[in-house]
C-alpha cells in the first residue's frame, strides 16, 4: 500500500531526526545487576527442580485446538 | 480522560493433560468451568449454569459499516448462538470424555463481574470492565487465580485427569489462541482514523508488551527467539475474523453498550501477559493512543507493509533492524514508539491529564513507565528483565544456553517457553521469578486475591457481580449489558439492561444492594426508581 511515495526521499524530515536515539536518561536501578553474578546458578538450579521431566516429549505432547 | 476509559481483558488459556492427548479439548474446558462453579458454589443454588444472554451479541457486524452474511461466515465466527455441547457433538470432534451423559457446563458469570466460559476449545476468562490500566492488570491477574482454583479443584477430584492451564498464545504447532483487549470508544470517531493511528503502534507494541517465544513461523519450526507469541499468526491489516486470516485491526462491532454512542474496540493482536509491567503498559499506552486518535493528535506515519513489519519487529530481538515507511524512509521500531510517546506526552500535557497536581494520576504514571522502558530498550535492554516479559524470558533462556551450551532448537528451551506460563505458582517459571523478587509487582497479591472475589466498584461490573453474589439463585442469565432475574411465583423473567458501562457503580447502587435482603425487594425498588 501507498508505495507511490517511496521515491520521495529528498527532504530530510522528522523520521531521520528521530532515527538518532533520543537522549537516554538512566533507568532506575532494577537490582538485576547484582543478581547477575551470584544468583544465576542458584536460580537455574531451582528452576531445574521444577521443570517437567523429558522436555522433548512434554513439548511435543502440548497440542492445542484452534482458538481466536 | 487520557489513559482512563472503560476497558477489559480476555484470556484464552492453553489446556493440556500431561502424558495424553486423548481427551477432547472442549470437554476438558467444560471441566474447568464446572470445577470453578463447585469451588465457588455460586451456581449450585440455582442448580445449573448462568446462561449467557446472547440478545446483544452481533459478531458479524463490521465496524467499517457492513455485516457479513451468515452464509459466508466461518462457523467459528458465529459466537452469538448458545453452543449446545452434547456427547454426540463431542464424539464427532473426537477425543475421549468421562461421564459423557453428565451436564456440560459452558458458561459462568462470576461474583467479580467476570465471565468464565468455554470458547472454542479453550477455557476463557473475560475480565470485568475497569476504568484504568492498573485495574486492568489487577482483574486480569485475578483471572489467573480463578484458573488456578479450577485446576486445584480438578486435581483434587478423583476420576478426573490432571489438567494444566497455560497463559500463553500458541502450541508452536500452528495453533494460536487469543488474549484480547477491549476499549470503549465514542462511535463518532471514524474507523479509518482508528486504523491509521493504531497500525504503526500495534506493529511495534510488542517491544513493551511481547511475552517472548521460542520458535519462528506459525508451526515454530524456524529456529530462534522472537519478541511476540502472536505476531507470526497475523496475515491481514484490517478484518472481521479472529480465528482465521487474523488482522492487525479487528473490525468486530459488538459494542455491548448503547450502540449509537459507543463502539468497543476489540484488539486481538496482544500477547497474554503475566508480567505486570508489560500488561500495564499494554493497556495504558494503547488507551493513550486511542485518546490521541479521538482528538486528532496522533503521530502521522504509515508503514509500507504493516504485517511484514509486525513480524520483522517480533523477530528482531536484538533491535537492529529498520522498517520501511510508505514515504520510502526507514525507521527503527523503537523510534516509532518514541514518536508515539512524545506525541502522547504533549497530548496529555495539553489536556492536563498528566499534571502532577490536578491530573488523574494514571496518565502521568503510564507516561513515566513508558519512557523508562523506551530508554532501557535504547541503552541496555536486558536490564529490563524485571519489567518486560519478553526480556525476562529471554534472559532466563540465555542463562540456560550459557550454562548448558544449548542450541536454540534444544527442547529444553521450548519447555522453558511453555512452562513459563503454567499458571501454578510452584510450576510456572514466571511465578518462580516473581517469588524470587526478580519480577516487579505493580499490584499486591492481596489486591489480586480480592479482585478474584469482588468486582470493580466504578463500572457496571459492580452491578453484575453484586447480583451474582447476593441474588445468584435468582439470576438465570447475564451478559455484558444485561442481568436476567427469575423470581419465585413470577412467570415472566425480568431482564435488567445495563447498557451504560459507567452506571451500575457502587456509588449509584451500593446502598440499594446493602438494604435489599432478597432479589424481590431489590428488583422492586430498582424498577420503582426509589434507590
Amino acid at each position: 500500500m501507498a508505495s507511490q511515495e517511496q521515491k520521495n526521499v529528498s527532504s530530510r524530515t522528522e523520521e531521520e531526526q528521530l532515527d538518532e536515539a533520543p537522549l537516554p536518561t538512566p533507568a532506575p536501578d532494577s537490582g538485576a545487576g547484582q543478581a547477575a553474578t551470584t544468583g544465576v546458578d542458584d536460580l537455574l538450579d531451582e528452576i531445574d527442580g521444577v521443570l517437567e521431566s523429558n522436555a522433548e516429549e512434554f513439548v511435543r505432547g502440548f497440542v492445542q485446538k484452534g482458538g481466536q | 480522560m487520557s489513559v482512563c476509559r472503560v476497558m477489559g481483558a480476555e484470556t484464552e488459556y492453553g489446556i493440556h493433560t500431561p502424558g495424553t492427548n486423548t481427551f477432547n479439548a472442549t470437554w476438558l474446558s467444560t471441566q474447568v468451568v464446572h470445577a470453578y462453579s463447585r469451588e465457588t458454589g455460586h451456581r449450585a443454588a440455582a442448580g445449573g449454569e448462568t446462561r449467557w444472554d446472547y440478545t446483544d451479541e452481533d459478531p458479524l457486524a463490521d465496524a467499517r459499516g457492513w455485516a457479513v452474511p451468515r452464509s459466508q461466515a466461518d462457523p467459528s465466527q458465529l459466537t452469538d448462538v448458545e453452543p449446545e455441547l452434547t456427547a454426540a457433538q463431542i464424539a464427532l470432534e473426537g477425543g475421549e470424555t468421562l461421564e459423557p451423559s453428565g451436564p456440560l457446563m459452558m458458561n459462568m458469570v462470576l461474583g467479580n463481574g467476570a465471565r468464565l466460559y468455554v470458547d472454542h476449545a479453550h477455557p476463557e476468562y473475560s475480565s470485568p470492565e475497569v476504568t484504568n490500566p492498573l485495574d486492568a492488570v489487577r482483574w486480569d491477574a485475578a483471572g489467573d487465580l480463578v484458573a488456578l482454583a479450577a485446576v486445584r479443584r480438578i486435581a483434587a477430584t478423583p476420576g478426573l485427569p490432571a489438567i494444566n492451564l497455560y497463559k500463553n498464545n500458541t502450541d508452536n504447532k500452528s495453533v494460536s489462541y487469543g488474549s484480547h483487549e477491549n476499549y470503549l470508544m465514542p462511535r463518532a470517531v471514524p474507523f479509518n482514523a482508528i486504523v491509521a493511528g493504531l497500525t504503526p503502534f500495534f506493529a511495534t507494541r510488542a517491544l513493551i508488551c511481547g511475552a517472548g517465544r521460542v520458535g519462528r513461523g506459525q508451526d515454530g519450526a524456524g529456529t530462534g527467539f522472537q519478541i511476540s507469541q502472536r505476531a507470526d499468526f497475523f496475515e491481514a491489516e484490517v478484518g472481521l475474523e479472529t480465528t482465521i486470516r487474523r488482522p492487525i485491526i479487528n473490525t468486530r462491532d459488538e459494542p455491548h453498550a448503547t450502540s449509537e454512542k459507543y463502539r468497543r474496540l476489540h484488539v486481538i493482536i496482544g500477547d497474554a501477559n503475566l508480567s505486570q509491567v508489560s500488561n500495564y503498559l499494554k493497556f495504558g499506552t494503547t488507551a493513550l493512543v486511542l485518546d490521541m486518535i479521538e482528538h486528532g493528535t496522533c503521530p502521522e506515519l504509515q508503514l509500507a507493509d504493516p504485517v511484514a513489519t509486525l513480524q520483522d519487529v517480533s523477530h528482531d530481538w536484538e533491535l537492529a533492524r529498520t522498517h520501511l515507511l510508505s514515504n520510502g524512509r526507514r525507521i527503527r521500531a523503537l523510534d516509532i514508539q518514541w514518536r508515539y510517546f512524545k506525541a502522547a506526552t504533549a497530548h496529555a500535557a495539553a489536556n492536563g491529564s498528566s499534571d502532577p497536581d490536578t491530573g488523574d494520576g494514571h496518565t502521568a504514571a503510564v507516561l513515566q513507565r513508558w519512557e523508562q522502558v523506551l530508554n532501557g530498550l535504547g541503552t541496555d535492554p536486558m536490564a529490563l528483565a524485571p519489567q518486560l516479559e519478553w526480556v525476562a524470558k529471554l534472559n532466563l533462556l540465555q542463562q540456560y544456553r550459557a550454562r548448558d551450551a544449548l542450541a536454540w532448537n534444544d527442547p529444553r528451551l521450548g519447555l522453558i517457553d511453555l512452562q513459563w506460563s503454567d499458571i501454578r505458582p510452584e510450576k510456572g517459571l514466571y511465578y518462580k521469578l516473581l517469588q524470587l523478587g526478580k519480577m516487579e509487582r505493580l499490584v499486591s497479591d492481596e489486591s489480586i486475591a480480592r479482585a478474584a472475589q469482588q468486582p470493580p466498584e466504578d463500572t457496571r461490573a459492580y452491578f453484575r457481580g453484586q447480583c451474582i453474589q447476593r441474588y445468584g439463585a435468582n439470576v438465570v442469565g447475564a451478559s455484558w449489558d444485561s442481568v436476567i432475574f427469575e423470581l419465585p411465583n413470577q412467570r415472566r423473567l425480568q431482564r435488567i439492561p445495563t447498557k451504560e458501562p459507567l452506571r451500575g457503580t457502587k456509588e449509584l447502587t451500593g446502598a440499594l444492594f446493602e438494604t435489599s435482603p432478597d432479589a424481590a425487594t431489590f428488583l422492586g425498588r430498582l424498577l420503582a426508581g426509589t434507590h
